[in-house]
């Protein structure tokens, strides 16, 4: 089958592999009708998470088709459509019972940070990714959801990651009605969070990035005030301060991650030499932009070791961070409900389709934000 | 799961401002469980056969029931993979390794390829197709910077190698005269202590 293969750092290519097989009783097989590339699949691609090895295929965002499953599977069968979580969870562990299925302890041997991701390094348990024509399900009793009646598959695809990782952010920023969010980052996250906040009675959404033909569209979509942090204003933090009347905002979210630009320091070391897990300008930001007593909700991926950020700030304004990998299994119930209503629609932000074989260009495309690029799709030669 | 050596219930006032709803966690954590109290355990999902070298972190005992089974470690990265297990999440001796092992396991990747007989195509695998297309002019200011600084380089090493060299034969040169002056004075005091 024709899959993604990671080379290097900013290195890939569409290369033939051997199909997957079911390697445990509760695994399936699907045959993948749908794959993105997600904005945490360039921390991978810059080589920036420690333990990426080569070989290796990338993909946690995916739909496809069930086209085998193991002994134990019941609660699907060969046919279904599904769309699958980005997080593989049993189920049964302390945590999932608890709904953290992004920290489940039973799909990761590598780290204990973090539960099972598809295609997210052996820091994350070694999986082959959904960025191939198959790609192998663990604990398919639980995690993939059927898609249901009328979702297009490219609403569904979305639903893996993107939607859901907007919505909890916006959860975990814990906005009550009339709050002012604040948004780092206008990429698919960013812009579903700005969405998002909405939905859970914000009173005004601000969103802050440095591309303007994305700052254009979350203007339009969220809807939301939508700032250059590079051309409208000299400093973010003073910015925002202004904005609310010198007093930082109600919940600040960072959506940005580990590849964020605004700041020299942060880049060199963050980016470029790799002495800080990635560049922490969002999250630093988010800390010094948000009110004494506020929220930091943070989505925005980061390396498994340190980052500089102010914490003497977060003890002296008594600020709560909430973060976690999103809970897709969680969330999707309401979510759909969401789509299916029309209250979200989350196809609207899909800009490019790319064909497998050309996967070399896509991830260029997203990673240097070519071509006003906000979410690209990949089609499988299977699924044409 | 540590056994309460002291039942909390007879410290004199426990539990009398418990708020159960001030759960930084909700609603993250919606469905609060007796298992802190009761002891961590759950019936395990069936163990996945281990048919390949798993490296698991030593803070947990065992290897998940499930797991991915790309790409196993292997050659010389296999080697700082393995040594890199040996330690903690909370250590740098765990990342950094990991780290290095990447990049070490990158040119395995060109030697595989090479091996294979499959020369990389570097143009087509950084998508350089794509940024000919849509960013032309960064590309070539990119390229140019590439191979300006490596002709620079290999200027600045061979150069500097005659440069060495030339300093080299410099030092030589003034190390023989200083030998030979050497020898005059030496030859001159043994003279003059010979006419003492």
């Amino acid at each position: 089958m024709l899959a993604m293969d990671y080379r290097g750092p900013k290195r890939v290519r569409a290369t033939q592999k051997p199909m997957p097989e079911i390697k445990h009783p509760e695994d399936a097989i699907v045959r993948v009708t749908r794959s993105c590339i997600c904005g945490s699949d360039l921390h991978l691609y810059n080589g920036n998470v420690p333990d990426t090895r080569v070989g290796t295929t990338f993909g946690h965002e995916f739909v496809g088709e069930v086209v085998e499953i193991g002994a134990e599977v019941t609660k699907l069968k060969v046919g279904d459509q599904v769309l699958v979580p980005f997080n593989i969870s049993c189920g049964r562990c302390h945590f999932c019972q608890q709904g953290l299925y992004g920290n489940c302890h039973e799909s990761n041997p590598m780290a204990t940070a973090v539960g099972g991701i598809y295609g997210y390094s052996h820091t994350a348990g070694g999986y082959h990714g959904g960025q191939a024509e198959y790609v192998r399900v663990p604990y398919a009793n639980l995690n993939p959801t059927v898609i249901p009646p009328g979702m297009d598959l490219d609403d569904a695809v979305l639903l893996t990651d993107v939607v859901p990782t907007g919505y909890q952010a916006a959860e975990m920023a814990g906005i009550q009605p009339g709050n002012t969010v604040v948004v780092f980052g206008a990429g698919p996250v960013g812009i579903m969070a700005a969405k998002s906040a909405w939905l859970f009675g914000a009173g005004r959404v601000i969103v802050l990035d440095k591309e303007d033909y994305r700052l254009e569209f979350v203007r339009n979509y969220a809807p939301c005030e939508a700032y250059n942090f590079e051309k409208d204003m000299e400093d973010p933090v003073l910015f925002i301060k202004k904005q609310t009347d010198w007093m930082g905002a109600d919940c600040v979210i960072d959506a940005v991650g580990a590849e964020a630009a605004g700041d020299v320091l942060q880049t060199i070391t963050g980016r470029k030499l790799l002495v800080q897990a990635g560049s922490a300008t969002a999250v630093h930001w988010a800390i010094n932009s948000v009110k004494k007593g506020g929220v930091v909700s943070i989505v925005g991926v980061y390396g498994p070791t340190d980052n500089l950020v102010p914490i003497g700030n977060v003890l002296n304004k008594g600020l709560t961070i909430r973060g976690n990998q999103t809970a897709v299994k969680r969330h999707l119930p309401r979510l759909i409900e969401h789509v299916m209503n029309g209250v979200i629609k989350p196809k609207e932000i899909i800009t490019h389709r790319i064909p497998l074989e050309d996967i070399a260009d896509g991830y260029r495309i997203f990673s240097d934000k070519l071509d006003n690029c906000i979410k690209p799709v990949l089609m499988m030669p299977t699924a044409r | 799961m540590q056994k309460h050596v002291i039942d909390p219930k007879s410290v004199p006032g426990w539990g009398v401002d418990a708020d159960p709803e001030n759960d930084p966690t909700y609603p993250m954590k919606p469905h609060r469980s007796d298992l802190e109290e009761q002891g961590y355990n759950w019936e395990r999902p069936t163990q996945q056969p281990i048919d390949v070298e798993i490296l698991h972190s030593n803070e947990r005992p065992n290897v998940t029931s499930v797991f991915g089974t790309a790409s196993p470690p292997q050659g010389l990265s296999g080697m700082i993979r393995r040594w890199a297990f040996r330690w903690s999440e909370n250590e740098y001796n765990h990342w950094l390794p990991l780290i290095l092992a990447d990049r070490v396991n990158v040119v395995e990747g060109v030697i595989e390829d090479i091996a294979h007989g499959k020369f990389p195509n570097i143009w087509k695998e950084k998508g350089y197709n794509a940024s000919w297309k849509h960013d032309r002019t960064s590309l070539i200011l990119r390229l140019s910077a590439f191979a300006a600084v490596t002709a620079g380089l290999v200027l600045w090493m061979t150069s500097g190698d005659d440069s060495k060299g030339s300093r080299k034969k410099k030092k030589n040169k003034k190390k023989a005269r200083y030998y030979d002056e050497n020898e005059y004075y030496a030859d001159d005091r043994y003279y003059d202590e010979n006419q003492y």
